[in-house]
């Protein structure tokens, strides 16, 4: 069992699975049925493989683990794959929030089910292949790759607007990953190797992390997105699907941020210090500035999308702090928004699947018909406001911590941005549920069904867990935070004894 | 093998030419002979000349041979190049096959006029003196400047056959010229004297102008921008199986006209043609992404597409180094079969018995043939140098060495072209997937499924292993320095 490439199962087995519905040569209801069906499966049986390596992961230590490695090009490109305290939580989270999305499209999707549930399964291993890839091209390979399916997934089940939506999605995180690329060719020229754990020891020098600290931040800014290059995102949310919504903010926002830990921060320490003023004023804009926009909408997909932009900030915020609180609450609030923001994508998905429309104005009093749906709603959205006892509150408040600690101004004035989301998801959740019911469709909206309540089930049950107790999290994290944050105070200091030295 | 044959191989460096050169005569004369009914059989035993032609490089003994007292090289370069040629050649016949049928065209002279221009191509990569590249650039621009008016009783055809012939003319012009000049300034015409001679610090007025000639007139034959106006014209008016050849095969035998002239009679004066290079490879990858934006007609979107391909490739080559040259050859290795297989798919385009070349006409292929319409995406999809497909590791090698050879500015302004390049290869995919479906094709032959398959396999699975093309590549690139 030691030996077996268990992160390469994980990665490819979604693709078995595509392989196995592309066979399905009919597009008649049987064939349908079978592909949802065979994607559910597929994505549980890899939820179930994840959980090996969830069981096998050891948290004492800060190494790769579950290590494979192959020749691939030449000497210095190789496939080289493995996990640590910080990747690992990601891979999980990808391979249990993969199942529900199965389950959200199962009804939602009339056209072309087969290539829809290619499309998901495709992507799942795409981004699995993200957090497991220590070898730069690989990581770039899986990255970029998943804009094919994602663009896809807008552009043919999307909205509306799907067409417009899904090129700036496309152009745009394509636009910030290419300069990234130059950056990974010019450590690939320097270093002679493109394998993370070396160049995560490897020591450029400081005008080049200079440059090479803002390639990666043009890529992983657009992809977390950072204000003020956060437009494609509310787009890109409105007009996908509900399940791409879900992938988009659970999954794919996530990757800049474990961008910004496994390469900004380790291997250009003094760029990142150097930067980190620039970081802490975006993330403050971004938090105060888009939870007032995000009170301003009408569309309820774009009031969730632009609070997702606001809790970005807090994990930028928490990621360039430095600190152990920092960087966990950063950690912390990614997994955290992964399952709370998919949540409230997911509930809307399940009036949208009803009504199908988003306007805030067009749902009222849905308590009175929807009681369960009422409060797995609350929940999400206290759990969104960062209320103590869900999940929302211990990222913040680790972040904030990691802040206050660095920056008095900033804590401060990011804490407004707590109260500004009590504003727009207070605001949110009485037009929707609370008031009379009035509207006449809306009279007979029937409750949660045993599918939804599938879905919403082990959402809940995690928001609750984690706020309650989120040790085992931190516990996973705490070595590999403590190595990095060990590795960039070293780097600090030598560069400053250098510089003391010089004078 | 006979010991015999082995030896005239090895002892002759142009067996393969003179094979090829005798396949085309004794299939003109088959051709002559059996008259209308023997356009089949002639296609078919030329494919197997050039595999044949193929199978003697791949059999010759390694390491550089020359021969007519220097004038012909054969080196790992010139193999790994003219196979990439030979090959691309023989796909394109495989393309023509059917349409040329059906347009009612199907002539022997075809394939013949096919084997005589592979014939300059191969001419051209092996050439090593200044009279072998002229000889080698006509026989090889005279038998395309016929095969573009190939349908001569269609006014466009002609026209771009006539088009083509005038600037052609105009750019062999252009290219005598700068030999005369260096012929003038160094005393020779061979590749080896002139390299000698430009060493002179500093260089010549009279060599630095004839090198701005004849790279001048090199950049129309791999139609770099500014020498690019021939190319939409021509694309879109010749048939689109020829306009498939042409995005292929001349392009890789230029490309390596273009690096060995450069390299290998220049290297005295490398600062002074890396300046040119460098500007025409970021003029053409500008134009070839914003021109290409307006194209409503597939075939001149591709026209834009292939100049800036060029500019691409031509990034490998201004960064002047062994990387450099290896860079070029994967992208063009990989470029011919996107081009190919893109146009696979155009030459299938065909509705009531005619051809469509509309890019509207696609809309909603995805439903009508699914499979063509996911290769054709993937194909897209790699042309926009998006991985895990084979366009992005093509992008890969010719950016990485223009990294490691500090032209950081370039790389950035290319990548910024590739991005805006993407916008027209994604709409096309937006086309086929989104868009209410139009009516569907007719079916594919069977020729040309074979290549659309075979193009899109490779695109699509390339990533699994890459290494035999990377390492070949790269023993062809160190053989030039």
């Amino acid at each position: 069992m030691t030996d077996w490439p268990i992160l390469s199962t994980v990665t490819f087995l979604p693709l078995l699975g595509a392989a196995l519905i592309l066979m399905l040569r009919t597009d008649d209801a049987d064939s349908r049925r079978n592909a949802r069906w065979i994607a559910l499966w597929t994505t549980l049986i890899t939820f179930g493989v994840s959980l090996f390596v969830l069981i096998g992961f050891d948290p004492s230590t800060a190494n790769f683990q579950f290590i494979e490695k192959q020749p691939w090009i030449g000497d210095a490109i190789s496939y080289h794959m493995g996990v640590d305290g910080i990747s690992m939580p990601f891979v999980i989270l990808t391979t249990l929030l993969m199942p529900l999305c199965i389950l959200a499209s199962w009804e939602a999707i009339e056209t072309r089910m087969k290539e829809y549930m290619i499309a998901f399964l495709v992507l799942e291993t795409l981004m699995i292949g993200v957090f497991c890839a220590l070898d730069l091209v690989i990581f770039y390979l899986f990255f970029e790759g998943v804009l094919i399916p994602m663009f896809l997934i807008i552009g043919v089940w999307g909205g509306k607007r799907r067409i417009y939506a899904s090129f700036k999605f496309f152009l745009y995180t394509l636009l910030g990953s290419v300069l990234m690329l130059l950056a990974i060719m010019y450590m690939y020229g320097q270093a002679g190797t493109t394998d993370i754990p070396t160049l995560l020891a490897f020591k450029f020098t400081p005008e080049m992390q200079f440059w090479l600290w803002l390639a990666f931040f043009a890529s992983f800014a657009v992809k977390m997105p950072m204000w003020p290059v956060h437009t494609w995102l509310p787009d890109a949310h409105v007009e996908a699907p509900t399940a791409g919504s879900v992938i988009l903010a659970g999954i794919l926002l996530k990757m800049g941020g474990y961008g910004f830990l496994r390469f900004s921060l380790p291997m250009f320490p003094l760029a990142s210090a150097d930067f980190a003023p620039l970081i802490f004023a975006l993330s403050v804009v971004a938090i105060i500035y888009t939870s007032i926009v995000a009170y301003a909408q009408t569309d309820m997909k774009k009031l969730i999308a632009y609070s997702s932009v606001a809790h970005m900030g807090f994990v930028t915020m928490g990621i360039f702090t430095a600190t152990t609180q920092g960087i966990q609450g950063g950690v912390f609030q990614m997994i955290s928004h992964g399952v709370v923001s998919a949540a409230l994508f997911l509930a809307v998905g399940v009036i949208y699947d009803r009504m199908h429309t988003r306007e805030i104005s067009a749902y009222g009093g849905l308590a009175d018909r929807m009681p369960l749906y009422a409060f797995c709603f609350m929940l999400f959205t206290m759990a969104n406001v960062g209320l103590p006892g869900t999940s929302g509150f211990v990222g913040e408040f680790l972040s904030l911590m990691g802040a206050f600690r660095v920056n008095t101004w900033v804590a401060f004035l990011a804490t407004f941005g707590v109260i500004a989301s009590a504003v727009y998801a207070l605001f949110l959740y009485r037009h929707v549920i609370f008031g009379k019911l009035e509207k006449a469709n809306l009279k007979a909206i029937a409750d949660l069904s045993p599918r939804e309540i599938a879905i919403m089930a082990p959402l809940v049950i995690l928001t609750i867990v984690l706020g309650f107790y989120p040790a085992p999290v931190l516990d996973y994290t705490a070595a590999s935070v403590q190595k990095l944050i060990t590795n960039y105070d070293a780097a600090l200091a030598a560069a400053a004894k250098l510089q003391f030295a010089a004078q | 093998m006979p010991a015999e044959i082995t030896a005239l191989i090895n002892g002759f460096p142009l067996a393969p030419e003179v094979f090829l050169a005798i396949c085309a005569i004794v299939l003109l004369l088959v051709g002559v002979m059996r008259e209308e009914t023997s356009a089949g059989p002639v296609a078919i035993l030329a494919i197997l000349a050039l595999i044949l032609t193929g199978a003697l490089i791949v059999l010759a003994e390694s390491g550089p041979r020359t021969a007519f007292g220097g004038a012909i090289i054969d080196d790992a370069f010139a193999r790994m190049m003219k196979l990439l040629t030979l090959a691309a050649s023989a796909l394109s016949i495989i393309l023509s096959l059917d349409y040329l049928r059906r347009e009612g065209i199907f002539k022997f002279e075809y394939p013949v006029l096919i084997l005589l221009a592979t014939l300059g191509m191969m001419l051209m990569i092996s050439s090593n003196d200044l009279i072998t590249v002229y000889l080698g650039l006509e026989l090889q621009s005279l038998a395309l400047y016929v095969i573009a008016a190939f349908h001569r009783d269609n006014v466009r055809s002609s026209e771009a056959g006539l088009k083509y012939f005038v600037l052609g003319a105009l750019s062999s012009g252009m290219l005598l010229y700068g030999c005369s000049l260096v012929y003038g300034s160094t005393g020779s015409t061979s590749f080896a004297q002139i390299a000698i001679a430009a060493q002179a610090q500093p260089a010549s007025i009279g060599l630095i102008f004839g090198l701005v000639f004849v790279i001048a007139g090199l950049a129309f034959k791999v139609s770099a921008v500014p020498f690019h106006m021939w190319t939409p014209d021509v694309y879109e008016g010749a048939p689109s199986p020829v306009t498939a050849f042409f995005s292929a095969a001349p392009k890789v035998a230029a490309m390596a006209l273009f690096t060995r002239v450069v390299i290998d009679a220049f290297p005295g004066a490398v600062d002074q043609w890396r300046q040119i290079v460098i500007a025409i490879a970021a003029l053409s990858m500008a134009l070839g992404a914003f021109a290409a934006i307006g194209q409503r007609n597939i075939k001149r979107l591709m026209a834009y597409s292939s100049i800036g391909n060029v500019g691409f490739a031509l990034v490998g080559l201004s960064a002047g180094t062994v990387e450099g040259v290896q860079g070029l050859i994967v992208y063009m290795a990989i470029y011919i079969a996107m081009t190919l297989g893109a146009f696979a798919c155009i030459i299938a385009m065909r509705r009531d018995g005619k051809s469509v070349e509309d890019i509207d006409e696609l809309a909603g292929l995805s439903r009508a043939q699914p499979v063509t319409a996911f290769i054709l995406a993937m194909l897209m999809f790699s042309l926009a140098g998006i991985p895990p497909l084979a366009g992005f590791f093509a992008k890969f090698y010719v950016f990485d060495a223009a990294i490691k050879a500090q032209l950081f500015w370039l790389a950035v302004f290319g990548v910024v072209m590739s991005v805006i390049a993407a916008f027209y290869y994604i709409r096309i995919v937006i086309i086929m997937y989104v868009y209410e479906p139009a009516e569907r094709f007719e079916p594919m032959a069977g020729s040309v499924k074979f290549v659309f398959a075979l193009t899109g396999a490779f695109v699509l699975l390339y990533f699994i292993l890459p290494n035999p093309l990377i390492e070949t590549a790269s023993q062809a690139a160190r053989s030039l320095f």
